[in-house]
């Protein structure tokens, strides 16, 4: 009996020294005892493939495709994505000018909206105000990072910003793949926003809140 | 004295089996080594970013996506252009090729969890993935088992959370008491359907 205890206790002790504790970490996969059906042969994205020639299983689209999409609301009526229209160019139709005001109807979702989606994506680098302080300046990492509250920038079309965003600028990189056509015109509504809140004068308050002013 | 041994050996084997047979044990602290020492602590902890800036459609889709490695070079032009911990981030770019990432987090292929659904109905990213902002290495933090799944399919008014918190890692509610009414009024207000039916989430 005394030998049994002692194998008993030298057994649990060298099973607690091989497997270790639970929540520690570890470097090698995950062992799976029972895989039932647990890796199936299908595709899952953004993972490698053996089933398509660039090994990947996320593929682009053909070249040419049109996108199944809901239209985008503009204030003159709905525009599918894949229509020649100021809203998806930011241009004048026909034409390579930019288009002067933001075609989506400015409401205070959308500005609430661009707020997000300005603090998501552009404040890093430009700031919270867009005076160009983000974290890489105030890190020292970027040198140059525009203030958006210079006056170039201040007077471009609507659509220019547009325009940036999506297709980048100098050392900007382009955010049309990953920041919606509608958030972009919201977020281009929401500097404006800022701007205002900078450059507006008293005249440009409704007269009660005028009153409001110190 | 066979009974006693019988005993022993038998609640051994149990304990053992209750123990280790469980993601709780295997698959919590899974810590791959990644092919680019990426630290979510540099990046949203002390930098401030918001996980949408990388995983931007995961407000749209059923996965939460990788950025692509252009996305990194949008600061990284010029942030740290010439570090070698870069190299292979700078060379994906180029390229094209991607950057074979080892997956952490990963449910059975006969699961079906859809991220969208969870962000935008309160569900932080902290529910699931831990504190993921705290971490120089990701690290598989919770068991990500079916039970853990319906712990809080069972319960979601403990954790739901106001709709702009959600990619905040460090945010509590105020007391028990108020996170279980908010959560009652946003189970009702969002219409919340925690399903705990087989089809909801195995298909």
């Amino acid at each position: 009996m005394r030998y049994f205890f002692a194998l008993f206790a030298v057994s649990v002790a060298a099973v607690i020294a091989l497997l270790g504790f639970r929540g520690s970490h570890f470097r090698k996969p995950p062992l799976y005892i029972f895989p039932d059906m647990e890796f199936q042969l299908k595709l899952r994205p953004q993972a490698p493939s053996g089933f398509f020639p660039n090994g990947r299983t996320s593929q682009l689209p053909v070249p040419g495709t049109i996108a199944r999409a809901v239209p985008v609301q503009t204030a003159s009526g709905p525009v599918f994505p894949f229509e020649d229209a100021p809203v998806n160019t930011g241009w004048v139709v026909g034409t390579t000018n930019f288009v002067e005001h933001n075609p989506l109807p400015i409401t205070s979702a959308l500005l609430k909206r661009g707020q997000q989606r300005y603090t998501i994506n552009c404040a890093p680098c430009h700031g919270g105000l867009a005076d160009g302080n983000g974290i890489t300046r105030k890190i020292g990492a970027m040198a140059v990072v525009a203030n958006l509250h210079d006056k170039r920038i201040v007077e471009m079309p609507d659509g220019e910003l547009f325009y940036v965003i999506t297709h980048g600028r100098n050392l900007m990189g382009p955010y049309g793949a990953q920041v919606s056509i509608e958030d972009r015109w919201a977020v281009v509504a929401y500097l404006r926003a800022l701007q205002l809140a900078r450059l507006g004068e008293p005249e440009d308050l409704p007269p009660q809140l005028r009153t409001l002013l110190k | 004295m066979v009974l006693t041994g019988g005993l022993l050996v038998g609640g051994a084997l149990v304990a053992g089996a209750w123990y280790y047979l469980t993601p709780k044990y295997s698959r919590v602290g899974y810590k791959p080594i990644q092919p680019v020492a990426f630290s979510h602590n540099t990046h949203v902890n002390q930098l401030g970013m918001d996980c949408r800036y990388c995983h931007n459609a995961v407000e749209q889709s059923w996965y939460s996506n990788l950025p692509d490695s252009a996305k990194c070079m949008n600061c990284h032009n010029q942030v740290l252009k010439d570090d070698p911990r870069l190299a292979l981030v700078r060379e994906s770019a180029a390229t094209g090729q991607p950057i074979p990432w080892v997956q952490i987090h990963r449910v059975p292929d006969y699961v079906y969890f859809n991220h969208s659904v969870h962000v935008t109905r309160g569900i932080s990213c902290v529910e699931c993935h831990g504190q993921i902002d705290r971490m120089e290495e990701v690290y598989h933090a919770q068991p990500l088992s079916m039970t853990f799944c319906l712990d809080c399919h069972r319960h979601p008014e403990l954790k739901l959370r106001p709709l702009d918190k959600i990619t905040d890692m460090n945010w509590q509610p105020e007391s028990p008491l108020q996170q279980r009414e908010f959560g009652q009024r946003a189970i009702k207000n969002w219409k919340v359907e925690s399903l705990e039916n087989c089809s909801a989430c195995h298909r």
